[in-house]
């Protein structure tokens, strides 16, 4: 049985102390209703537990989370997943900015648009390979600063038919980690030192492994993602700051 | 096809050397006394920098002086006295334009076309303006008071105080009705800065955890993580939040009593942090989480911090996630704007301003950016707390300074002008040895301090960097009660934003309205 929150008119701040009191109690699976842009649900929690969300949480859904699996039924605010070390956050509609923000582990999946510096900063550390997988199109600065981790960016499911599928200065900064584009992405939307490639086998079976999870949990079509060849895009260097100084 | 022509196309013709200006002049001059030099080759061991060589053919010790970094390693170690590091006295043309620090850094960026690199704090002699500020004392009309014989209060809590304080008659007597804290107590007002796991060494961050946890004061993680020894003093600890997020998770968060938002810092304001590559050793990768060989890059900005509202969002992400249990601090690098910068802080949530002025230090800076960014940690104090004051909400956090603090007169002047503790860093790196030779982004510091070589932090061990640290503070602190003491104060507090206790000597008018300081005299 689910234990229900109805977060209409409260605080964040009584939102979170029932959610984690539910938590401290053993509850393993949590529904929120009504939540209306309420911050930082279950920010820093570090528990395995199922949480579903109605309505749209509001600024770092998730935010240092180690464990928790959530979905949200509707949109997202910004920072979802901010600096979230474990778990997974699925979100059924579109997420805001900075999604995924320096995540380390975990996964993040969006049906369908982000908004802008979504996946800045990912780092993967031993078996930690944070995952983000985006339905849609992305806005600016996806993957900027990236130091590890995999984003995949599949452009189908958009609102914005016009848009390219990722904005300028992709990859920015990026030094480590690979962002897969399905059908391919204008070279004028890249940041610097960054190459585009072929993907291969391995990448292919990167690739089906997280977009079968994807598919399931969002009820898309795996073969449909899967008809068009993708994309890989890697920094040329690790030590972008190497030869820099003089001294 | 003819192999021998073949062979001469793809011989590759023999490399010219590039002549290297920067080589030429040395800043330091190793001088060897023969009389006493036994030969033992300590030197040469000691040295990281490969400036003591051994010519087998003549059997002799050799010095590549354009090498030293005047370190002094080799000169304290040498067994015999032999060596003494001096300045070169190679001389330019006098030139007051042209000095030859300007000719130097010139030949270095034309022979690699690089950023100047520095370490330590701002080198320009701008004006000091601890060195023109004095301190009171009681003379005739009301006594000074003896620490020795009398009570003494240094302690000092740090967090925001309430505006009122609402009591309650309960059984005939008054019961506090306010909720107050959490608070942080500090037994002295000095804490120990930010400095990374990575930057330094282990040795230091478990010296400075343990003297901080003797001395019932905080030391700070700095951005690299938190290393498993250390989780121990978790009470004595300030972890930080920067815009890396190296290390960071909920157990890290947890483990201090106060999480510190890193937006800028006194050396370089306006940019990010950047461990090397070849500094990410194995340990260093496990505390960072990042793999090992990486560069830790630090971008400029938070990226989910653009104005103060985004910071009053990481904040309170922050105090979420820590159950409303840690105290949070917000670090800046003194700018110009600094007092609205500060008001914005107060108001976006942060219990403790941090303000690290243009003299604070670094293991790496680019040279531009340690000597011409950013504004003495004394003015900008002065008119941080001017600033909250008039805008009545300096109750609502703490003022934290660092930047330039070299002794306890310091300390005192800068609670005189409204501080409530101050941070050291460049101090108790000095208590452990080091010599300011500013070549921490090497990695190779021979005093096992800017290093995590493990062969080379064996050169400090904990308890000794324990030790040293702890009696920095401990005479420091000895050093304040004396002062208030001779002020006729008996308790810190007294002294806090008592500006009255502090007279200029040689400074103009705007410098005292802005420090809100009258000149010795008046």
């Amino acid at each position: 049985m689910a234990f229900e929150i109805d977060a209409k008119d409260l605080h964040y701040r009584e939102l979170n102390k029932l959610l984690r009191q539910a938590i401290g109690k053993g509850e393993k699976h949590l529904v929120l209703k009504n939540v209306n842009g309420q911050r930082y649900v279950a920010a820093g929690v570090s528990a395995e537990v199922d949480i579903d969300i109605y309505g749209v949480p509001g600024l770092d859904l998730g935010a240092f989370m180690r464990g928790p699996r959530i979905r949200v039924h509707g949109n997202t605010q910004d920072g979802a997943g901010n600096t979230m070390d474990d778990g997974k956050i699925i979100i059924e509609g579109m997420a805001g900015d900075v999604v995924g923000y320096a995540m380390r582990g975990g996964k993040i999946f969006v049906a369908s648009d982000v908004g802008y510096r979504v996946g800045i900063h990912m780092k993967a550390y031993m078996d930690k390979v944070p995952v983000i997988v985006i339905g849609g199109k992305a806005g600016d600065f996806l993957g900027e600063y990236m130091a590890g981790g995999v984003i995949i960016l599949l452009g189908m499911f958009s609102r914005y038919p016009e848009r390219p599928i990722a904005g300028i200065f992709l990859g920015t900064g990026m030094h480590g980690g690979v962002i897969y584009i399905r059908g391919g992405v204008p070279e004028s939307q890249l940041g610097a030192a960054l190459q585009i490639e072929e993907t291969d086998e391995e990448d292919q079976n990167i690739l089906r492994k997280h977009l079968q999870e994807y598919c399931a949990d969002l009820g898309y079509n795996l073969d449909e993602v899967m008809a068009e060849k993708f994309v890989k895009i890697r920094p040329q260097t690790h030590r972008p700051y190497g030869k820099l100084y003089a001294y | 096809m003819n192999p021998q022509k073949e062979k001469a196309k793809t011989s590759t013709p023999r490399k010219k050397k590039k002549i290297q200006f920067s080589k030429f002049y040395p800043d330091f001059l190793i001088e060897r006394d023969w009389d006493r030099c036994i030969k033992c080759k300590i030197c040469i061991r000691e040295c990281t920098y490969e400036a003591h060589g051994w010519d087998q053919k003549r059997e002799t010790l050799t010095e590549d002086h354009s090498k030293c970094v005047g370190c002094h390693r080799c000169e304290a170690m040498c067994p015999t006295g032999a060596i003494t590091i001096r300045k070169h006295p190679s001389a330019f043309r006098e030139h007051d334009t042209w000095k030859p620090w300007f000719i130097k850094n010139v030949y270095k960026q034309a022979d690699t076309g690089g950023v100047l690199l520095a370490a330590t704090g701002c080198a320009v002699p701008f004006r000091n303006y601890w060195d023109h500020l004095v301190l009171d004392a009681c003379q005739v009309t009301n006594p000074p008071i003896d620490p020795l014989r009398e009570p003494m209060e240094l302690r000092t809590y740090l967090g925001p105080k309430p505006d009122k304080l609402e009591v309650v008659p309960e059984d005939g007597r008054f019961q506090l009705q306010t909720r107050i804290g959490p608070w942080i107590k500090l037994e002295v007002p000095i804490m120990f800065a930010a400095m990374s796991y990575g930057a330094i060494s282990l040795h230091v961050h478990q010296g400075l955890a343990r003297a901080a946890k003797e001395l019932g004061t905080l030391y700070n993680t700095g951005e690299g993580g938190l290393h498993a020894s250390l989780y121990e003093y978790g009470s004595n600890t300030i972890v930080q939040c920067a815009s890396g997020r190296f290390g960071l998770h909920v157990d890290y968060l947890n483990a201090g009593v106060a999480i510190e938002i890193k937006i800028g810092q006194g050396a370089k304001p306006g940019i990010g942090g950047h461990l090397p590559g070849e500094k990410v050793t194995e340990e260093i990768s496990k505390t960072r989480m990042i793999p090992v060989g990486s560069d830790a890059i630090s971008p400029a900005p938070h990226h989910d911090i653009y104005s103060i509202e985004d910071l009053r969002g990481l904040i309170y992400a922050l105090k979420e996630a820590t159950e409303y249990k840690k105290l949070v601090f917000v670090k800046i690098a003194a700018v110009h704007n600094a007092p609205a910068i500060a008001s914005g802080i107060v108001r976006a949530g942060a219990d403790v301003v941090v303000l690290d002025g243009l003299r604070g230090g670094t293991g790496a800076a680019p040279t531009m950016f340690r000597d011409y960014v950013g504004i003495p940690i004394e003015l900008a104090l002065a008119a941080v707390d001017e600033r909250l004051r008039q805008e009545g909400i300096r109750n609502q956090a703490s003022l934290v300074v660092s930047g330039g603090i070299r002794c306890s007169a310091d300390v005192v002047k800068a609670i005189a002008l409204g501080a409530d503790a101050v941070y050291i860093g460049t101090p108790a790196l000095i208590a452990v040895g080091c010599t300011m030779c500013g070549r921490c982004f090497t990695g190779k510091c021979p005093w096992g301090i800017a290093t995590n070589n493990p062969e080379l932090i064996k050169r400090l061990d904990p308890e000794t960097a324990f030790e040293k640290i702890y009696n920095l503070v401990h005479g420091w602190a000895h050093e304040i009660q004396e002062l208030l003491g001779a002020m006729g104060l008996n308790s810190i507090e007294s002294l806090r934003g008592n500006r009255d206790k502090l007279r200029a000597v040689g400074l103009n008018e705007v410098e005292l309205r802005i420090l809100g300081v009258k000149h010795a005299g008046e």
